[in-house]
């Protein structure tokens, strides 16, 4: 009896969440998902049908393919950088140094500041500017006779957006430390002992004991650091505007729905970016999911 | 303990996000229920614009004591957020009475295309303000014979602005033509003077449209845009060569120069010209540059005698909460007295051509003759001569065309744009 009426004040409880989710996601996404499939063009909503023509005209737009090739740059360079930096900072901190609470805020400032300032700081830092007009980190590299450094940063062609990448890693790398960090406390400090007592060096207990360890950490990491990086927009319009060689879908979208009025075009642009991110996300969640059952059926 | 102070910070928290939430959804000026008052909705929120709505706002209270001024302005760099504010205001059918926009098909294409502006040309007559606006302005702000918007203001697009100095150092004269002007770039290269500075992207459309009015000549430009010239003519092809040879001769560095960082090139020395607007004039002396002895102005080469301009206009909504506040608000944009306390304090010179010159300063009396003489033209990078989805294609077309430089491509999507957006079929 007094089960089923906590079961009845559960459910009670947590209906207006449920559907708040689902009319401010689910209704939403399924009603862009209409959109996406429609004619409309210009401020009046126009529901004509139109297949699946938005997304055949965008995998043929030259402007989409360079979109996909920066997101794929972006990415790699991002989440690669962060999590390279932001393992070797948390092993540093574990090795138990003087003062590792101060470095260990100092690594993780960063996450607390929006991607706008960081965005502009780094306008200021990558500055392509030549000549006597140098300044930034090109003119740190000339003064410390480091010419060959020097370069046109977002500005080269092709590769410009990874060095939007290297302000996201500067953002993110300390997050991906305290993420590592956690992990490598979370780990017995016995095993490290056997594996001495065993003759390992400090290099095989990494290689061998500690990384495989870490794997959780690391997969949590790549998810995480994954989807933003698909997502970004932020810091690419705050560093550089909106400017055609760093275009990435989230921009594409924005520029195409609010500037161009191609309502039934962004929002395919949006759908795309949808399931990109849930291929990412929903095997990881299934997979928490499935670890934490099996914790609690221990 | 723990828990009290736990159950305060959700408090606090939870409190925070609702007065967060409150503040964003509350409209920048709520409009008064009922009575006699006028919303408009404009994205001058700061510097010049807004110093310059304020003078009119005035004059409007002087004039129209019992009608209420709500300023619902939206900040954000050219109304990028006003616009998709006012979207979404329009689709949910809440409408403000009046809202700014570039005069012309940024307009027109969007809201007389949606039904959600009405024609002013009875208010045009019974204020004569076809006899104090230039002949050939009304029909790049009509559609059908229908006026649609009051322009407050006019900055011209056309303008090439360059250091005097360095051009009397290098032996160089001021080019009309688009040939003198190369011959001057490559004089000024040779010496190792950056010949020309360029921004980033949408400046770089800038510099298109006064290249294709250069080349083509007013009324082949004009043509672009009615359909009646050919996007895949030789002469197109010409203007498109044009433009990238002339960006042969921009700074390395312009993808990471907003308008202000390459103006300010010129008037430092470090190059000789820029194409930007004349609100770059404005930027120049807020510096406190002097006009003449730092920065000279003539016509872009090709487009003497050519005014091309665009302009911040106000419309009257389609069911409008109170259209006769609304009619009383657009009488005092195009009247003598409103534009002549903006557009002092904007930089920018009246619609009309009427108003004090002295009110003005040396560039924009230079400006006002030229408005009152010339043939006008209508800007592409600021929504005269396009509709919204015609610009972007532009605009995105252009971003492929820098990255590759391929004049076939960039040509062949032209014309698919203007196919796909424009008047072609």
């Amino acid at each position: 009896m007094s089960r089923d009426k906590d079961r009845f004040l559960n459910i009670l409880l947590i209906s207006p969440s449920i559907l708040a989710v689902f009319i401010f996601i689910y209704l939403f996404i399924g009603w862009s998902v209409r959109v996406s499939l429609s004619k409309w063009k210009g401020l009046t909503a126009d529901y004509t049908w139109n297949g699946i023509k938005n997304y055949l005209e965008l995998f043929a737009d030259p402007r989409f393919h360079v979109d996909i090739r920066n997101t794929l740059i972006f990415t790699g360079v991002f989440v690669f950088g962060s999590i390279l930096l932001g393992f070797i900072l948390a092993v540093m901190l574990d090795q138990g140094l003087k003062g590792e609470g101060f470095f260990r805020s100092l690594f993780l400032f960063p996450m607390a500041i929006s991607y706008i300032v960081t965005g502009v700081v780094w306008r200021w830092l990558m500055n392509p500017a030549t000549g006597t007009r140098t300044s930034g980190l090109n003119l740190l590299f000339t003064n410390l006779g480091l010419d060959s450094l020097v370069n046109e940063w977002h500005t080269t062609p092709t590769w410009g957006i990874a060095a939007i990448a290297l302000a996201a890693i500067w953002q993110m790398s300390g997050y991906t430390m305290a993420l590592y960090l956690a992990g490598l406390r979370a780990i017995p400090q016995e095993l490290k002992e056997a594996a001495q007592i065993d003759g390992a060096s400090e290099l095989q207990i990494y290689r061998h004991i500690m990384l495989p360890l870490l794997s959780p950490v690391t997969l949590s990491a790549l998810i995480i650091l994954g989807h933003m990086s698909l997502k970004v927009f932020d810091l690419i319009v705050a560093i550089a505007g909106k400017q055609l060689p760093l275009d990435v879908p989230a921009i594409y979208m924005w520029q195409i729905t609010f500037d161009g009025l191609f309502y039934g075009k962004g929002a395919a642009i949006g759908i795309l970016l949808l399931i990109s991110v849930a291929v990412l996300i929903i095997p990881y969640i299934r997979y928490t999911l499935r670890m934490e059952r099996e914790e609690n059926e221990n | 303990m723990n828990k009290k102070i736990f159950a305060l910070m959700s408090i606090l928290v939870i409190a925070s996000i609702a007065i967060t939430a409150c503040g964003g959804a509350a409209p920048t000026g709520a409009p008064a229920a009922g009575g006699n008052s006028v919303e408009v909705f404009s994205w001058w929120t700061g510097g010049g614009e807004a110093a310059g709505l304020e003078a009119m706002i005035k004059v409007f209270n002087a004039e129209y004591p019992d009608v209420e001024f709500v300023n619902a302005a939206v900040a954000g760099g050219a109304g990028t957020n006003a616009r998709a504010v006012l979207a979404t205001r329009l689709q949910a059918g809440d409408p403000p009475d009046s809202w700014q926009g570039h005069a012309g098909q940024e307009l027109i294409g969007t809201y007389v295309a949606g039904g959600q502006i009405e024609p002013l040309n009875d208010l045009y007559e019974a204020q004569g303000w076809l006899e104090v606006m230039p002949e050939t302005l009304i029909p790049l702000i009509s559609d059908n014979g229908n006026i649609y918007s009051v322009p407050v203001n006019i900055h011209r697009a056309n303008v090439l602005w360059y250091n005097p100095t360095v051009l009397a150092d290098n032996g160089v004269e001021v080019p009309a033509t688009m040939d003198e002007w190369f011959a001057a770039m490559d004089t000024l290269k040779a010496a190792g003077v950056t010949p020309l500075a360029v921004g980033e992207q949408w400046t770089k459309l800038h510099l298109l449209e006064t290249v294709l009015l250069g080349t083509l000549g007013a009324d082949a430009y004009n043509g672009l845009w009615d359909g009646t010239t050919d996007w895949a003519s030789a002469d197109v092809t010409a203007a498109l060569e044009n433009y990238a040879k002339a960006l042969t001769y921009a700074n390395s560095d312009s993808a990471s120069l907003s308008w202000q960082d390459a103006a300010q090139l010129v008037i430092n020395g470090d190059a000789a010209f820029n194409v930007m607007g004349d609100w770059a004039e404005g930027y120049f002396r807020e510096l406190g540059k002097a006009p003449n002895t730092d920065y000279g102005w003539a016509a872009t080469p090709g487009s003497g005698g050519v005014f091309q301009f665009l302009s911040d206009s106000f419309v009257l909504a389609v069911g409008a909460p109170d259209p006769e506040a609304a009619t009383a608000w657009l009488t005092v944009a195009g009247s003598k007295a409103g534009q002549e306390a903006f557009n002092p304090v904007k930089g920018s010179i009246c619609a009309r051509t009427d108003c004090d010159k002295s009110l003005f300063g040396v560039y924009l009396q230079s400006a006002m003759d030229d408005w009152a003489s010339n043939v006008v033209v209508g800007s592409l990078t600021h929504g005269v001569v396009a509709n919204d989805s015609w610009k972007t294609e532009i605009d995105t077309a252009l971003g492929l065309f820098v990255a590759d430089s391929n004049v076939d491509t960039f040509q062949s999507a032209l014309v698919a744009a203007c196919a796909s957006s424009g008047p072609c079929k």
